[in-house]
């Protein structure tokens, strides 16, 4: 058994199974309620898969799961586990929502989609700024505080819908409508226009964007001298240290990236979708980038497979809870729940056995 | 403010706190063994549900509460499993047990009631009722002593006094017991612990079930201690959270946790009392403010400028024995 198969049988093999162990238990959860997990997977697929307009809602959806677990997977390079996607999104939406706002008349979307972009990056890695401030020169864990800003997120969101941001007269807590040409054109009017129908859909042309940034993170990572200097710090900081580079640097640098990246999902659902500052645009998004960047192994391309994954799941879980009404949409969480508890917390419960298997065969070829 | 108005924020503020108290105190016997949990939230919901089920199919409190821990002893006993036994990450486990509880409880309380996700209301012996301490009536009267015993300190129900007893028997246990010494050994050199000949592995076990049987208590109230008289959707709303903050506020130091639990209980009061409070008259502090502030206190307090907080050592860490 050569190093090569070694390396895939870890970087394949064992999240695979692992998957399918989540997978597995969540049709025993399908099973326990009294319904069919075969027949509930059929319509989950057909539901996600088998219709333009289920397409196009899973990967909407995706769109959402690419940037948060892209955003995880930056700064678990860095071995930083940033929780506070959720938040940082929460923040972005507000940027998006100042840009848009702010823009007078009929400014083409054109012209406002970079001033967007840069609004989410920038509001999504200031929200992640004070926390990498303090992990990189106070020393406090960036998990604890990251949980702390997602809350602090929520209330300052609102704070600023109910008080700053709401339609005079208005009950719901939502700002205005941003200017109609402003809107991010939908992809079924792109396709339309080019001859080819889709079904009405939310997804809109940040999917693009999402596959832009998850090359950029490759290149990011894989081919710049500042990826080699993050993933150096996540394996080893003695190390890294004792190669010049310095911890403060990095941290600030890795969370900054995964905060903007994170903030870019607010493109999708407030620029994209509503068309406005609504309050709850992000939902739960910023925690399904864990389960993604986990399933993906913070590697660009397993990061878009899996958010078209979970796309899937929740595009098809909606259907799901429609033609079962025994199983809700909570399924999904708990689906979510079980793919973070194998793929991650329980990875060993796999890769313990398999390398003892790996290392008696290699005794034996000897 | 009238004393009388002072008494009552005092007595929804101990109210409000036993959760947290309950969740910070299970917190801190997991992470001074050095067993990070960030799951309090996850194991409470549970612990919540769990109890509201059983209490509402038995017709009794007690099996509730008997319920509410053993599920949630059952999540302590995975994380355990996960963290200890796998060396798998803590942070990931925890995460993993918050979004298994949201959505299970949601799911399985569906399948038996059909409420959309809730149990039920629970009545009479169902729910822990409120006690009335013994000489609170005839006391009543007396200046002073008399309204802060009747209205303050009498007529809680059972789960408030067992949290505020368990502040000095974490105390105990922790710092002048045989077990307590180990325990805090275990999350600072977990090495020189298992150099004595004690098992790391069994005292990680021992703390992380010992949190999920308060976990489990902080839950129950929740569901059977408060006005909800019942499981609702996401009843734990962050509790789990606002727990582990004051875990961080305590330094991980029990009778300081108790302080920490009763000012981010006070908070809570006064948000829910005033909504918008009014800074005499110079600006107004938004109800959004006074929600946030046991989370901003956290980083302030986790940035150390103010008397920084340090964890256990080993926190966060899987033990590897070695060969």
């Amino acid at each position: 058994m050569n190093e090569q198969a070694h390396g895939w049988i870890r970087l394949i093999i064992i999240p695979l199974i692992n998957l399918v162990l989540a997978f597995f238990v969540s049709g025993l959860v399908v099973l326990m309620i009294g319904e069919n997990p075969f027949r509930a997977l059929q319509i989950l697929l057909t539901g996600a898969l088998g219709s333009s307009y289920g397409i196009g809602y899973t990967l909407y959806y995706a769109t959402s799961f690419t940037f948060t677990g892209l955003a995880v997977a930056i700064a678990f390079h860095a071995s930083l586990f940033n929780i506070g996607g959720e938040g940082q999104a929460g923040v972005a939406g507000i940027g998006v929502a100042v840009v848009c706002l702010s823009v007078v008349g009929n400014t083409h979307w054109v012209l406002v989609f970079p001033l967007a972009i840069c609004g989410a990056g920038l509001a999504g890695a200031a929200w992640a700024a004070i926390p990498a401030y303090l992990q990189a020169t106070r020393g406090s864990h960036v998990v604890i505080t990251t949980i702390m800003f997602n809350f602090i997120a929520s209330a300052l969101l609102v704070y600023l819908l109910v008080n700053v941001l709401k339609v005079e007269g208005s009950m719901s807590p939502e700002s205005r409508k941003f200017g109609e040409t402003a809107r991010l054109p939908f992809m079924h009017d792109i396709m339309g226009g080019i001859g080819i129908p889709l079904a009405r859909t939310p997804l809109n042309l940040s999917f693009l964007l999402a596959l832009v940034c998850t090359v950029l993170t490759w290149v990011l990572i894989w081919r710049t001298r500042l990826g080699y200097e993050i993933r150096a710090f996540g394996q080893s900081e003695s190390a890294a240290v004792y190669a010049g580079i310095s911890p403060v640097r990095i941290t600030m640098a890795a969370m900054l990236l995964s905060g903007g990246m994170a903030g870019m999902m607010a493109l999708n659902t407030v620029m994209g979708e509503a068309n406005r500052l609504v309050l709850d645009a992000v939902q739960g998004a910023g925690f399904v980038g864990i389960a993604v960047a986990l399933i993906g192994r913070s590697h660009p391309v397993g990061v878009l497979l899996a958010a078209i994954l979970f796309g899937m799941l929740y595009q098809g879980g909606a259907e799901l809870a429609f033609e079962m009404p025994a199983i809700s949409r909570e399924m999904i969480v708990v689906i979510q729940a079980l793919v973070i508890l194998f793929t991650g917390a329980l990875e060993n419960l796999v890769r313990f056995p398999v390398e003892g298997l790996l290392r008696r065969f290699e005794r034996r070829a000897r | 403010m009238t004393f009388e108005v002072i008494l009552q924020l005092f007595d929804s503020s101990l109210r409000l706190a036993t959760p947290f108290l309950l969740a910070c105190l299970a917190g801190l016997f997991s992470e001074r063994a050095g067993i990070f949990d960030i799951g309090l939230e996850g194991k409470m919901l549970a612990g919540a549900f769990c109890a509201a089920a059983m209490a509402a199919i038995s017709g009794s409190a007690w099996i509730g509460l008997m319920a509410g821990m053993g599920i949630s002893v059952l999540l302590s006993a995975l994380h355990g499993l996960a963290s200890i036994t796998l060396r798998g990450n803590q942070l990931i486990s925890g995460v993993a047990i918050n979004f298994l509880a949201s959505g299970l409880t949601v799911l399985v309380g569906q399948n038996l009631f059909r409420l959309g996700g809730q149990t039920p209301q629970l009545k009479g012996n169902a729910r822990f009722s409120e006690i009335t301490l013994p000489f609170a009536d005839t006391l009543r009267d007396v200046p002073l002593i008399g309204p802060v015993y009747h209205d303050l300190i009498s007529g809680h129900n059972i789960l408030v006094y067992i949290g505020l007893a368990a502040v000095p028997l974490t105390w105990w246990v922790l710092f002048r017991t045989r077990f307590g010494l180990r325990l805090r050994a275990v999350g600072e050199n977990p090495g020189a612990v298992d150099t004595a000949g004690v098992s790391v592995v069994r005292l990680r076990y021992e703390a992380v079930i010992l949190c999920g049987i308060l976990c489990g208590i902080a839950g129950a109230y929740l569901s059977l201690g408060t006005s909800a008289a019942g499981f609702v959707r996401e009843m734990s709303a962050g509790k789990g959270f606002i727990a582990l903050a004051a875990l961080i506020f305590a330094k991980w130091q029990p009778l300081n946790a108790l302080y920490a639990c009763l000012l981010f209980g006070f908070l809570e009061a006064i948000g829910t009392k005033y909504q918008n409070v009014d800074v005499w008259g110079l600006f107004i502090l938004p109800v959004q403010f006074m929600q946030a502030l046991p989370y901003i206190l956290t980083v302030v307090i986790l940035a150390g400028f103010v008397g920084k907080a340090i964890p256990p050592k080993a926190g966060g860490q899987p033990y590897v024995k070695e060969e």
